[in-house]
Parts: structure tokens; C-alpha cells; sequence
């Protein structure tokens, strides 16, 4: 138990990537159940033993828990270095949990290479819980590449009929982004001589080279949440993505965004991250605005999740770069609620699609008539997403809402459109794709979820409405983290004496 | 069991009631909804009354629940605030919606939705008993949405027809763009006083009465008047005030016993209460009680007008309830919150009533709504017939019924008021008076007296066509008179509308009820002052104000009213006939709606259209894929062709470029370190 103990974090890791593999050996088209069983139990026990991190998390300790560190290529002193605070447990959390969700939602609807579909999810969400956990830049950036690459198979080989542009252009976006970033850290070695996280906390750095180094993590980190105008890539993923796949690119890929800024960018220049505040905090305002008005003209149901996600992230950098406790945990529960939400909307896509083979808007209305309990569930994940009281969406727009008031009242009032546009967008695509009479003879054959649908989807119910009447559990891990964090935000690391600044 | 658990069952019966018929109903057979159901709110209903009798003896109670999140410094906890006012809201919900649960059973016996129905109006109880029983912005906020969410499910309960699901969406924007001015208004809140929790930010709110704040550069507006405009927005929204007023009329396209339990007497109310709540602070701003009244004047008037040209007999209700929110409007602009909620309570009762009476007549003429098929209703239905009777005299003010207590003391608390506004409030309210006896009374005469207009063949058809549960009744039937549990509701909500205002406006008007509950400043706002020394001084008791109400102006325009309504609709069918056709134009503007709707539906509804597909395929389709990314993409390819002739396929000159490489690096590190 204690080599379990003092290794949980590895054990997040490596577990799903070994289950991953279990099903790659085990697993084949012609034994489809045992491939999904093998899987299924692989997605839990991979949940179970991140569980410990929510439990045995130290809430007073605002820095880094559950560390583990050994050399890992001891000439570049690069460190095989995991830790986590309270940003990352609830995200770590989030990934192994959904990841469940995903092979049960897969089920039945992956008939073609179950196994290696299977695979890609668990060893995605290995990947992504090193890139939550690693305190070391390469060890991170390894994380953060690898993670790309299950993502990629996934859309090309189970993805619609566009899926090669789609890809190709996410490739294309993320590449740069990332590139920059080895720059950064390939400096921040130079100055350190160290890949470690901490090192880099410590050390003082100019105001050019600090604005330097935040544009090198803002272009990879803008392209993963997306912010505008680099957001164009989600919506064509989403759509060519199969279900699983816009399932994790929306409940955790764009997170991965989110949590780097503050792992990264942020507290490494924090005197850049105050001087760009105003542009981050116009770019988050875009979002939300600009985004919502192109959400409200899609035809393509996916499409317009895409585009809601990304006004709903917009949430999130305004969170951030406002520097107020209230803001940043905010904007953290957004992160959290929206993998939530946006993870039930696109099941409920893919459960329509599963059964119409169009995701296109036009294509239904009166669903409601021919599948009412699933109506149910849609029409409380729409209000999630609306932002209703209650549910968790409200929560962290509600706390950026109220920062934003107290940062700039006209801020504020860009942010609370979201009310208005937000509800317009998604409750006039329930409207349309759910009330009415049944509109054609393929909806008037539509079946109403399954138990295994229906599984999921109250799962996702119960933690929507659970974590809307009861946030504290989420908001009590953030408490130290985020007041350690926004000290930290608050020290300057410019250099005292007078060191010629570096540029690169 | 100590009270404050007894409390916290009063909102969760219902929600337990809710959810268990929600989820199991459809499976259950049909006496398990309604039974649970009412069962549940009858017993919150009995607690209730429990905990008014409690509070009328000196009890109040402010208590945490639960801590809902901390954040920093800040906490958020759910809780209750328990007083005169709370204890009197919760009696008048779960009454009203008692009587509506009762009601529903007979008017919904037929639908296939019937234990969804019962599911959501126990969920809506649940969530407006959170919104009056709150102590905190963050929960009034929650019940206050939530209360939205289940009118939003409710006026679209009948999801096939396109009417109401357009109905259901437009009142819940139109609400979120109320409560966008409301969060922002608790954003002010938190960010000003420093906690969302009610007490504290009452006892702060003395200190910030001359805080200014500056929105616009080189602008100082004061800080009292800009959060309570925004709050007020938010009671604009829920409680229909013009312009956000338009979704309420289209809300008729729910189930009637909706329209008296949330479009009538509860939720619309909503922000009345709210208002009255934060009296405090609205107390403080002279400003923001102008604008109060002016909004509130504006719709007890021209929302009156149109229902005088309604021929749907909810829809004249619907414009009777918007003129009314407007009378409680006006009042709290006046100072006058205690008469806004004593004006709250009768009109819950009576409105109600006049809800549940239209729906057993529309039970009656077979779900045919146009009146000028009804007449003579009378000798078919006389339970309905007299309660409505006395609804529509409890609305028009007729002396010893409770609508007159109420509506008096309003028009009295403008006539002394003296801020900006108060003379057009006083005129709006004087002539909403008689506005309002016209159309009640036009209504009552069409519906029960005169001739019976569905024998005629050629009666007007259903002009709503689209809605296939009109189904009107044919020229050789005679309406029925409904079942008991329709007539119950109707007769116990009778008493209170004859009875109420003379038991109740001494103690909650003129005497201590509101105590400690509701600040008013007697010195800049004099209005109740005023009101209760004009009472003691000159009219003593309930009757002796009854009795000078017969010589006063409104009980003239009131009686003018009914009268000439006779004379037009009785006696002389032909003169509403021909002022229709002198006067196009004015009826067209009324016909229309004085343009509300049209306009909001092209310029908001098409404007954001239209600005979202530009954006769309102007800003992300052509310049950042157009332009950028594909641009991107282009060029790479372009340089690409250039560059793939160096790949030739001949070794040495691959070999040539890596040793120039390894040469090149050699250097560049040599020199580095």
C-alpha cells in the first residue's frame, strides 16, 4: 500500500495507459464484449485510484501535493517530476471519471476496431492526467504532445466524411502553438539550468523576456481553449469528431488550455501576465459576445456546442486575468462544470445522431414526442448550459460575473450577456430540435434511450444538479491554492540589480 | 421538531412531492400524482400558517441552512429569513397554489401530461417558497430563475403547439433580460457592501447612502441609484413591467390553472416582493423610486387600454394582471411597500379567482376561449357566475371588497406623494381605474349576461385555428357547470377576495405588521405617514373607509366604467362597433400592441440574427479561415512546391546538406558557450 501511497500520481498515469494496452492485446473485433469489458474495468479502476487525490488532499496546502520525483534524463537534468494543487485534482479528477463515460457511451456504437478505439480514449486520458501532473517542462511537454496523437487517430479514423481537413488544420494550429512553447522552455533552461517547474517559479526574469515568453505559451495555450481568433479549429474538430472524441476534446482537451495558463504562463511572467491582462480580458470578452452571435446562426447542432464551448471558455481567461479570488476559482468551477455539461450535450448528439445519422437542426423537432425521457435529460442539460441556477453551469459564471462587476462594471455587463445569448442559442435549438409536432417520419420512429444511455446521462444529471445546490466541495480545494497563487501573481519577478535583459 | 427544521420542510415537501411524481408519475396510476402532491403543499400550507401565527406573536428567525461555496473572504450560504413579510408570502403561495393543485384535477382529468403537471407546479412551489423565504441575493437569484425555469416548462407544457413553444422561449428571454440587469445589480451588491447576505447589507446601506460611483469617465451617478435600477430591472422582467412586459400575455398558451398560480398570483409578484424586500436600499435613491413609478404608472395604464380590445378571456385577464402588477409598481415607487404587498395578497386571491373561474368557463364552452361566443353563462353556471361576480368587483374597487382596500390606498399613497413623476403616476392610476372597470365588466356581460351567442351558426370561428384543443361548443349543447373540485377552489378563493382587505389592511397598512421589515424615510417619502394619520384621523376603522369610499372619485370612474360597459355591450352592441371603425387607428395601435412585439422580434430577434450569421461568415468563415488559417495552409504549400526541389533523391545531396548542418550547429554552439 505504501508504494500505492506515496505513487498515486503514477498510478493516474500509468494505469489507463496499461489498461490501454491490456485492450490492444486482449481485445479484437471479433470478441467485442470482452474488448469492452476489459476496457470498461480498465476506465474504472484507472477512476478508482485517482480518487485518493480527492480525498487525501491536504485542503490548508496551497502548494504542491502527492509529488514524486526521480531523474529522468540526467544530462539536461530533466526530471520525471509529478505534483498536484488544487487546480489539478479537480481537472485529474475530471478526466479519469469522464473517460468512464466515454467507453460506456461507445458501447453498442463503435463496431469497427473496438479495441484500438477503446485503447486511444485510455491512453489519452493517462496522457492528459501527466500533462495535469507533471512539474517538469519536458516531462510536461511530452505529455501535452503525446496526448495529440491518440486524439488525431481517433478523428481520422473514426470521424465523418471531412475528417482530413479537420484534422489537418487542428494540427495545424497546435503545432505552432507548441513550438513556441519548447522555445520558451528551452530558454527558461538556460537561465536555470533546470526543467523544474518550481525553478522557474523563483526566477526572476525581465520584463522583455517575460513578455517573450508569455506570447510563447499563449499561442499554444490560446489554440488548446480555444480563444479567439484562434478558435476556427473546434468547430470543424467537433464535427468530424465521433462522439467520444468531442467528448473528451470538450470536457478535457480545452481544460488542458485553461490549467496551463495557470501552471505556466502566468506564474512564470507574471508581470507580462498583468501587462496583457487588458488584451486577454478583450479576447475573453470576445468570446463570450462574438462567439455567442455565431452559436445562435449554426445549423449543425455540434457545431453550435462547439461554438458554446468556446464562449463558455471565454469564462474561463476572463476568470484568470481579472486577479481576484473570486474571478480565478470561478473561473476553475467553469472549467469543471462545462466538462460536465458539454459532455451530456454532445452524448445527447450522438445518442440523436446514433439514430438519425444527421446533426443538422433542420433535420428534427418533436423528438420530444417519440423519445420524452431523454427530452428530459436535453432540456436540463440546455438550462445547464444556459447557466440556470441550480445546475453547475450556473456556478462559475455567476462568481466571474460578480469579479467582473468589481473589476469593471462595463466588463461585467459584457460578460452577463451571456444570460441573454447564452439561453437564446441553446434553448432555441431544444425548441427547434425538440418541441413541436414530430416533424418527419424518421423522428416518429425514434426510440427512447436505452438503460445504458440512460446511465450515463442521469450520472451526468446527478452531478450537474449536485454540484449547482452544493459547489463547496470544489470551490474548498481551490481555497489555498488560489490564494497561494494569486500571492504569487502579485510579486513582481523583475530583476532588483540591474541584469541586462535577455531577449530570444 | 425545533422551528427550523419545521421551516426547512415547508420548501422541501413540495420539491420531494415534485421529484418523486416527476420521476416515477408516468408509471404510477393518476390519483399518485395529485394525492402526493397536494398532499405535500397542503401540509407546507399548514406549516405556513403555523409560522405566520408565529411571526404575527414577535418570532423572526435569520439562519444559515448551508454554506453553498466560500470563496476567499466571500461566503454564499443558503438560508432563511423569516418575518411578517416572508410568513405572509408563504401563506399566500402555498394557498393559492393548494387551490390550484385542487383545481388541476379537474381540469387537467383528460391530459395525457396530467402527473407531469402536478410534478411541475409542486416544483414551482418549491422554488418560489425558496425565493421568498431567502435571506441572501444568491438564493433570491436561484428561486428567482427557478421560478422562470418551471413557468418556462409550464407555458409550454403543451409542446406540440407552435404557439406556446414560442411562447415558453420568448418569456424566458425576455426574463434573462431582466435578470441580466438583476446579477449585475447583485454584482453592485456584493462589490459595494461587501456580502450578498441581506442584513448585512441593510445595516450598510445607511453608510454608502451618498457613495457615488463612476461608470462613464467624468460621470458620478449614485451608487444607491444605479444598483437598485438594476435590481429593478430584474423585477421588470419577472413582474412585467413595460417594455419587458411582452411575455406575459403570450404566456396564456399554458394551462389556465398556470396562469392563476404563476402568471397571477405568485411569481409575477415575484419582483414586488423583491422590491418591497429591499426597501432599505430603495429608500435611499429618489431617483430610482421615480423611475419605479413612472414604469409603473406607464403599464397600470396602457396595459389596461388592451385589454379593453381582447376578445381571448384570458388574455383580458393577462392585461387586467399587467395593469395590476403596474398599480403594485406605482406604489412602491410611492414609498407606500407595505400597500405594494397588501395590494399583492388581494390581488393573488381575486386574480386567481378570475383565473380559475375563466378556465371553468373555458371548461364549460368546450376550450373555446373567444367571448363573443359566450353570453348567458349565468343560468348554465352559477357557482362560476357569482364568484366571478365578485372577482371582478374585488378588481374594480367596489368598497368592502378586498381590491378596494388595497387599490385605494395606493391611489391615496400617489395623490400625497410629491417626487418626480408622481402627478402623471397619480392621473395613470386614476384613469387605470376606470380602464379597469370598463374591460372587467365588458368581460363579465359578454361571458354571463345577454344572449347566447354560441347558438348562432356563424359565431366567430376559432380564429385561433392552429390550436387544436379549441374545439368550442356546438350551437345545440349547453356548458356545464364544472365538477366540485373545479368549484372548491373557486368558492375558497371567493372569501378571501370579499374579506381579506377589510381583516387585514389595519394590522398590515396602518399598524405594526411590517415593523422592522420594511424602512420607509418618513421625511423624504411622507406617503404612509401621511396615509395612516389621514386614516385615524378622519375614517377610523375598515368600514368607515368603505363608507367614504362611495363618495370618492375612483368608486365615480369605477361605477362610470361598469356602467358604460353595460350600456355598450347590453344595451347597444352597435356603438363599440362603430368607434371601431371611426377610429382605425387607435385600435390598430391597441391591435398591435402598441408595436412591442413586432419591433422586438425584428430588431432583437432578427438583429441578432442577422449579426451572428455576419460574424459568422464574414469574421470566422472568410478573414480568420479564409484569410489566415487556409491562407496559412496555401502558403505552406506554395513555399513547400518551391522548396520539395531540393529534395532530389540523390544521396550526395543529402549528404552535402548535413554535413553543412552538423558544421553550422558546431559553430553556433562552439560560439554559444
Amino acid at each position: 500500500m505504501t508504494v500505492f501511497n506515496q505513487h498515486l500520481l503514477s498510478f493516474a498515469i500509468w494505469l489507463p495507459m496499461l489498461a490501454g494496452v491490456m485492450v490492444l492485446l486482449l481485445g479484437s473485433d471479433q470478441a467485442p464484449n470482452r474488448t469492452r469489458w476489459v476496457a470498461l474495468v480498465g476506465a474504472v479502476i484507472s477512476f478508482l485510484v485517482t480518487i485518493p487525490l480527492y480525498t487525501g488532499f491536504q485542503l490548508e496546502i496551497g502548494t504542491f501535493q502527492f509529488q514524486e520525483s526521480m531523474s529522468w534524463i540526467p544530462a539536461f537534468n530533466i526530471h520525471y517530476h509529478l505534483g498536484v494543487d488544487g487546480f489539478s485534482v479537480p481537472l485529474i479528477l475530471l478526466t479519469s471519471f469522464t473517460t468512464v463515460l466515454v467507453v460506456v457511451a461507445a458501447w453498442e456504437v463503435i463496431t469497427k476496431s473496438i479495441a484500438q478505439y477503446m485503447a486511444a480514449f485510455l491512453i489519452m486520458s493517462g496522457l492528459m492526467i501527466g500533462v495535469f501532473s507533471a512539474l517538469d517542462g519536458i516531462l510536461y511537454y511530452v505529455f501535452w504532445e503525446a496526448m495529440l496523437i491518440p486524439m488525431f487517430l481517433v478523428i481520422g479514423i473514426w470521424g465523418g466524411p471531412n475528417r482530413v481537413y479537420a484534422t489537418v488544420k487542428f494540427f495545424l494550429y497546435t503545432l505552432l502553438g507548441s513550438l513556441l512553447m519548447l522555445v520558451a522552455f528551452i530558454y527558461l533552461y538556460h537561465q536555470t539550468g533546470s526543467f523544474a517547474l518550481t525553478d522557474y517559479y523563483d526566477l526572476p526574469i525581465p520584463m522583455n523576456a517575460q513578455i517573450w515568453i508569455f506570447i510563447a505559451f499563449f499561442m499554444a495555450f490560446a489554440v488548446k481553449i480555444p480563444m479567439w481568433p484562434v478558435h476556427t479549429w473546434l468547430p470543424d474538430a467537433h464535427v468530424e469528431a465521433p462522439t467520444g472524441g468531442s467528448v473528451v476534446l470538450a470536457a478535457i482537451a480545452l481544460k488542458l488550455g485553461g490549467y496551463s495558463f495557470l501552471r505556466f504562463a502566468m506564474p512564470i511572467a507574471p508581470d507580462a501576465a498583468h501587462y496583457f491582462s487588458n488584451v486577454m480580458i478583450t479576447l475573453s470578452l470576445i468570446a463570450v459576445v462574438y462567439i455567442a452571435f455565431v452559436a445562435l446562426v449554426q445549423k449543425d447542432m455540434k457545431k453550435l456546442i462547439a461554438y458554446s464551448s468556446i464562449s463558455h471558455m471565454g469564462f474561463v481567461t476572463l476568470g484568470f486575468f481579472m486577479f481576484s479570488q473570486l474571478g480565478l476559482e470561478g473561473a476553475v468551477v467553469q472549467m469543471i462544470s462545462h466538462g460536465f455539461i458539454s459532455t451530456a450535450m454532445f452524448l445527447c448528439v450522438g445518442v440523436l445522431y446514433d439514430r438519425m445519422h444527421s446533426r443538422q437542426i433542420a433535420d428534427y423537432g418533436g423528438v420530444v414526442n417519440t423519445m420524452p425521457m431523454f427530452a428530459a435529460f436535453a432540456v436540463l442539460f440546455a438550462m445547464a448550459n444556459s447557466g440556470l441556477p441550480g445546475t453547475s453551469g450556473f456556478v462559475g459564471e455567476f462568481m466571474v460575473i460578480l469579479a467582473a462587476v468589481k473589476f469593471n462594471f462595463w466588463v461585467g455587463f459584457l460578460a452577463a450577456t451571456t444570460l441573454i445569448f447564452g439561453a437564446a442559442y441553446t434553448l432555441w435549438m431544444t425548441k427547434r430540435v425538440f418541441y413541436g409536432e414530430v416533424a418527419n417520419a424518421h423522428v416518429a420512429e425514434l426510440k427512447d434511450i436505452n438503460p445504458r444511455e440512460f446511465s450515463i446521462l442521469a450520472v451526468l444529471a446527478i452531478l450537474v444538479i449536485g454540484f449547482g445546490v452544493y459547489p463547496e466541495p470544489i470551490t474548498a480545494l481551490l481555497q489555498a491554492t488560489s490564494a497561494e497563487f494569486l500571492t504569487h501573481m502579485e510579486t513582481s519577478k523583475l530583476p532588483i540589480s540591474n541584469i541586462p535583459a535577455v531577449g530570444i | 421538531m425545533s422551528m427550523s427544521k419545521l421551516l426547512l420542510l415547508i420548501p422541501l415537501l413540495p420539491l420531494v412531492a415534485a421529484t418523486v411524481v416527476g420521476l416515477f408519475g408516468r408509471k404510477m396510476p393518476r390519483h399518485f400524482a395529485h394525492v402526493l402532491t397536494i398532499v405535500a403543499v397542503g401540509m407546507a400550507f399548514i406549516l405556513s400558517a403555523y409560522v405566520l401565527n408565529q411571526t404575527i406573536n414577535g418570532f423572526t428567525l435569520n439562519e444559515t441552512v448551508y454554506r453553498w461555496l466560500t470563496s476567499g473572504p466571500i461566503q454564499f450560504e443558503v438560508g432563511f429569513l423569516i418575518d411578517n413579510l416572508t410568513a405572509m408570502m408563504m401563506v399566500v403561495v402555498t394557498f393559492v397554489s393548494l387551490m390550484v393543485h385542487i383545481y388541476t384535477i379537474g381540469y387537467m382529468h383528460e391530459d395525457p401530461g396530467y402527473s407531469r403537471f402536478f410534478s411541475y407546479i409542486s416544483l414551482f412551489t418549491f422554488a418560489m417558497l425558496m425565493l421568498v423565504m431567502s435571506n441572501n441575493f444568491m438564493q433570491l437569484f436561484f428561486g428567482w430563475e427557478a421560478v422562470g425555469l418551471v413557468s418556462y416548462l409550464l407555458i409550454g407544457f403543451w409542446y406540440t403547439r407552435p404557439t406556446a413553444i414560442y411562447a415558453n422561449l420568448k418569456a424566458f428571454l425576455v426574463n434573462r433580460v431582466g435578470d441580466f440587469g438583476f446579477l449585475l445589480g447583485i454584482g453592485m451588491v456584493l462589490y459595494h457592501f461587501g456580502s450578498l447576505d441581506y442584513a448585512a447589507v441593510f445595516e450598510s446601506a445607511p453608510r454608502l447612502a451618498d457613495a457615488q460611483v463612476q461608470l462613464l469617465p467624468n460621470v458620478s451617478w449614485s451608487l444607491m441609484t444605479v444598483t437598485c435600477i438594476l435590481l429593478f430591472i430584474g423585477a421588470m422582467g419577472k413582474s412585467a413591467q413595460v417594455p419587458l412586459h411582452v411575455w406575459l400575455p403570450d404566456s396564456m398558451e399554458g394551462p389556465t390553472p398556470i396562469s392563476a398560480l404563476i402568471h397571477a398570483a405568485t411569481m409575477v409578484t415575484a419582483g414586488i416582493f423583491m422590491v418591497a424586500r429591499m426597501s432599505p436600499l430603495f429608500e435611499l435613491s429618489t431617483t430610482a423610486l421615480s423611475t419605479v413609478m413612472v414604469i409603473g404608472a406607464i403599464t397600470a395604464l396602457f396595459m389596461g387600454f388592451l385589454g379593453i380590445i381582447q376578445n381571448d378571456i384570458k388574455r383580458v385577464v393577462a392585461y387586467s394582471t399587467l395593469s395590476q402588477l403596474g398599480y403594485m409598481t406605482v406604489a412602491l415607487g410611492a414609498s407606500a411597500y407595505s400597500v405594494a404587498i397588501f395590494h399583492l395578497m388581494t390581488h393573488a386571491f381575486f386574480k386567481a379567482l378570475l383565473f380559475l373561474a375563466a378556465g371553468a368557463v373555458i371548461m364549460g364552452m368546450h376550450h373555446d376561449q373567444d367571448i363573443r361566443n359566450m353570453g348567458n353563462l349565468k343560468k348554465y353556471m352559477p357557482v362560476t357566475w357569482i364568484t366571478s361576480l365578485i372577482g371582478s368587483l374585488a378588481l374594480i374597487g367596489t368598497p368592502f371588497f378586498a381590491g378596494f382596500y388595497s387599490k385605494d390606498s395606493i391611489i391615496e399613497a400617489v395623490k400625497i406623494s410629491e417626487i418626480t413623476g408622481s402627478g402623471f403616476a397619480y392621473f395613470a392610476v386614476l384613469a387605470g381605474v376606470f380602464v379597469t372597470a370598463f374591460y372587467s365588466f365588458r368581460l363579465y356581460f359578454l361571458v354571463f349576461h345577454g344572449k347566447e351567442k354560441w347558438r348562432h351558426p356563424h359565431h366567430h370561428a376559432h380564429e385561433d385555428g392552429h390550436d387544436a384543443h379549441h374545439h368550442g361548443l356546438s350551437p345545440e349543447d349547453n356548458p356545464h357547470e364544472p365538477s366540485w373540485v373545479v368549484k372548491l377552489p373557486l368558492i375558497l378563493l371567493a372569501i378571501p377576495s370579499l374579506m381579506i382587505g377589510y381583516i387585514a389592511i389595519e394590522p398590515m397598512l396602518f399598524g405594526t405588521f411590517f415593523n422592522n421589515v420594511i424602512v420607509v424615510d418618513a421625511n423624504a417619502h411622507p406617503a404612509m405617514t401621511e396615509l395612516t394619520h389621514h386614516y385615524h384621523a378622519l375614517l377610523h376603522s375598515p368600514a368607515g373607509m368603505a363608507l367614504h369610499g362611495f363618495m370618492t372619485l375612483p368608486f365615480a370612474l369605477a361605477l362610470s366604467g361598469v356602467l358604460l360597459s353595460w350600456f355598450f355591450y347590453m344595451k347597444r352592441p352597435d356603438i363599440p362597433a362603430m368607434i371601431q371603425t371611426k377610429c382605425q387607428i387607435v385600435y390598430q395601435v391597441l391591435e398591435n400592441k402598441y408595436g412591442f412585439d413586432a419591433f422586438n422580434e425584428r430588431f432583437f430577434a432578427g438583429g441578432s440574427r442577422f449579426i451572428g450569421g455576419k460574424l459568422w461568415q464574414i469574421g470566422d468563415v472568410q478573414l480568420i479561415d479564409g484569410a489566415m488559417v487556409n491562407g496559412t495552409a496555401n502558403l505552406i504549400g506554395k513555399i513547400a512546391n518551391k522548396v520539395r526541389h531540393l529534395q532530389s533523391g540523390l544521396i550526395y545531396h543529402y549528404a552535402f546538406a548535413m554535413i553543412i548542418g552538423v558544421f553550422l550547429f558546431l559553430t553556433f554552439f562552439i560560439k554559444i558557450n
